[in-house]
């Protein structure tokens, strides 16, 4: 058995004796590369390196890394959470229906968070008890979620916070010493997740499932209602990312669930170094990962690239990421045996 | 002399009577009932993008309420935000064959050669707002190329030379092959050909989607603090942009198009935009509507008639805002 301790904490110290520890993993590859767009950026593009720039590039993946950060836990207990979008866009708008109908926001927040872990609990309930693969049970649950907000929440997509909201915008588009909010909720959740997995007994149970469930439950460890646990973390966050998204444009839109968005979240991960096979890695590798994307979109955005060519460079990225994963972490008899997700 | 009296009574009471008696009747008029047979049991097929936002919402509001009133059938086939759930929808109809078919283009070529078999197979075919590459029967819709023209000059007016400002101007466009973006980035490039004094910084796509738009302005604004103004081609999508525009603080003349909605005088309102184009969502309706009935009526075959109603523009600026500028879904319906 493997140790559950991720690949990605193999010190990097200065030490000779961390020297020779010292390994090209796929998060430091991935930290490297980031670091040359970062150089070349930074001679190539005026402004780039200003401050503002900076604090616009962070907060413009600070969605995208929180719901990375979501689905990181998912896979590290050897999951996938294909619904993350749907459950963000559809419960933010479940919320905003409800506030347009009378209710105060802050209950329909309520309710709207009510609803996410429902849902957990019904995927966790059928990836746990039901076993039926995560990635076909969050496919549907997806469907599902988004044809219940198409067909029953709401009647439009797009649907607009009512107004007079400013302290729920503020989480927007507000500021705190200079650095906009929606990368202060970011940081805190990326800490608060990071803790949880290295600090707790249950982080560490997650660790253990996903590195050999077998062996886990075994153990002692309660794999089932861990698995639905980890889905409610996720469907957490990913409620989380909805309401800085809804907060930031006054409004949630629905039809970002037929978007390309949660191919760019696995990317995120993926590319950040978290194997599909689970157990390995943490939320550094999702902290890389949204850095090195949101340094291709920003310079792209300011090369003015076409929105299909940058989709094309994203999507060779991401096969590359997956290329290099496969080099560097090889099926072994065990995954062999177990299979990826 | 009695005989000729008594026969001039006679005939000036039959005038009477004849004319008491046409006016009873009144003028029959020959052309209603012919209009009404031409219409009434009729099918009308409507394949939108996605029934889920303002424009075919209001469309079909619009084009129900007359089905209703000359006894057609209004059949909406919702393409549901997929080209392919679109083309399927299209190759379904053709084999059930509906009077009329009207049709919303995701871009200018998806559709192209599924409308010329609809319409070989005898099918009229309408298609709105968003035109295809293949000219049908007919197109109802934005002048897109007009709106682009008339974007491209008010950010001369407000950004050029004579405004004493940077002349840097941004553009936030849709997929880039939607009719929408295709024809107006083309009236704007061409406007602003030969003006120095006007620089285009940045012209991406905002994919219809607001957190992207949003992003975009964002990192425009910052790489380029001197900016201007920017256009926008949808109002749904711009509310990103906007909201970009006011986190910066910044003073952007933001132009945006779209159909109208209340949310757009909204926007307008409260500083989001600084003008809206307005296509007039009841206006296209009113004109789809007319399309229709001409083509039930006429006895062309299908692809007989070629002709467009392009939807006169509604300049929303805070200077020309009245209560009654903006539509409202829930009030069209009814």
């Amino acid at each position: 058995m493997t140790q559950p301790e991720p690949a990605a904490s193999v010190p990097r110290g200065p030490s000779m004796s961390s020297w020779r520890r010292f390994r090209l993993t796929q998060e430091i590859i991935v930290a490297l590369t980031a670091a040359a767009l970062f150089i070349v950026f930074a001679l190539t593009l005026d402004n780039f390196l200003s401050q503002g720039n900076i604090l616009t590039l962070i907060r413009n993946v600070a969605v995208l890394g929180m719901l990375s950060v979501g689905m990181a836990v998912v896979v590290i207990g050897r999951g996938v959470d294909l619904s993350l979008v749907a459950v963000m866009a559809v419960s933010l708008t479940l919320a905003i229906v409800l506030a347009n109908v009378g209710y105060s926001f802050p209950l329909a927040l309520l309710i709207g968070l009510a609803f996410v872990l429902l849902v957990a609990l019904v995927t966790g309930f059928l990836i746990a008890y039901v076993e039926i693969p995560a990635i076909f049970a969050t496919l549907a649950i997806a469907a599902i979620v988004y044809g219940l907000g198409r067909g029953v929440i709401a009647e439009l997509d797009v649907n607009n916070v009512p107004d007079g909201l400013n302290w729920f915008i503020f989480l927007g588009r507000g500021s705190f010493l200079g650095v906009p909010l929606p990368i202060w909720v970011f940081a805190a959740m990326a800490l608060v997740v990071h803790l949880f997995l290295r600090k707790t007994g249950l982080g560490r149970f997650i660790y253990a499932i996903g590195d050999n469930l077998s062996t886990a439950r075994i153990s002692g460890i309660p794999v089932r209602p861990m698995i639905i646990a980890q889905y409610a973390l996720s469907g957490l966050m990913a409620f989380l990312a909805g309401a800085v998204t809804a907060a930031s444009v006054a409004s949630m839109n629905m039809r970002v669930v037929n978007s390309t968005m949660i191919y760019d979240v696995l990317l995120v991960v993926i590319l950040g170094g978290i194997g599909l096979s689970g157990g390995r890695g943490g939320v550094r590798n999702v902290l890389v990962g949204t850095v090195l994307i949101g340094l291709l979109l920003n310079g792209m955005t300011i090369m003015d690239i076409s929105y299909t060519v940058q989709n094309l460079i994203k999507s060779t990225v991401l096969l590359g990421a997956l290329v290099v994963d496969a080099l560097l972490n090889p099926r072994d008899e065990q995954t062999s045996q177990q299979g990826d997700i | 002399m009695t005989t000729i009296l008594k026969a001039a009574a006679a005939a000036a009471a039959i005038l009477v009577a004849a004319g008491s008696l046409h006016a009873e009747e009144g003028l029959v008029d020959q052309l209603r009932q012919p209009t009404l047979d031409a219409l009434k049991g009729k099918t009308v097929a409507f394949v939108p993008m996605s029934m889920s936002f303002d424009l075919p919402e209001g469309w079909a509001a619009v084009m129900q309420k007359e089905a209703d009133r000359l006894g057609y059938k209004l059949d909406i086939r919702d393409a549901n935000w997929s080209t392919d759930t679109g083309t399927r929808a299209i190759t379904q109809l053709i084999t059930e064959k509906p009077d009329i078919l009207v049709v919303q283009n995701f871009d200018v070529t998806s559709y192209a050669r599924t409308l010329k078999r609809a319409e070989e197979a005898g099918i009229k075919v309408i298609q709105v707002n968003m035109r295809s590459s293949y000219q049908t029967d007919a197109f109802v819709g934005a002048d897109w190329y007009g709106i682009g023209q008339y974007a491209a000059n008010r950010m001369i007016e407000k950004c050029g030379t004579g405004a004493g400002k940077s002349g840097k101007i941004a553009i936030i466009q849709g997929p880039a092959t939607a009719a929408a973006s295709v024809y107006q980035l083309n009236a704007i490039t061409e406007t602003l050909k030969g003006r120095d004094d006007i620089k285009i910084v940045s012209s991406q796509t905002g994919d219809w989607d607001q957190s992207k738009a949003r992003g975009i302005a964002q990192t425009v604004i910052q790489q380029n603090p001197d900016l201007c103004g920017i256009i926008g081609f949808w109002d749904v999508m711009d509310a990103g942009t906007g909201a970009a525009i006011a986190e910066s603080g910044k003073d952007i003349y933001l132009i945006t198009s779209g159909g109208g909605n209340k949310t757009a005088c909204q926007g307008i309102q409260n500083g989001t935009f600084d003008e809206v184009i307005s296509y007039d969502v009841p206006g296209q309706g009113r004109d789809l509507n007319n399309t229709i009935k001409v083509l039930l009526q006429s006895g062309s075959s299908a692809n007989g008639l070629k002709f467009a109603l392009y939807t006169p523009n509604k300049i929303l600026t805070k200077d020309t805002l009245q209560p009654d500028s903006c539509w409202d879904l829930d009030e069209l319906k009814k």
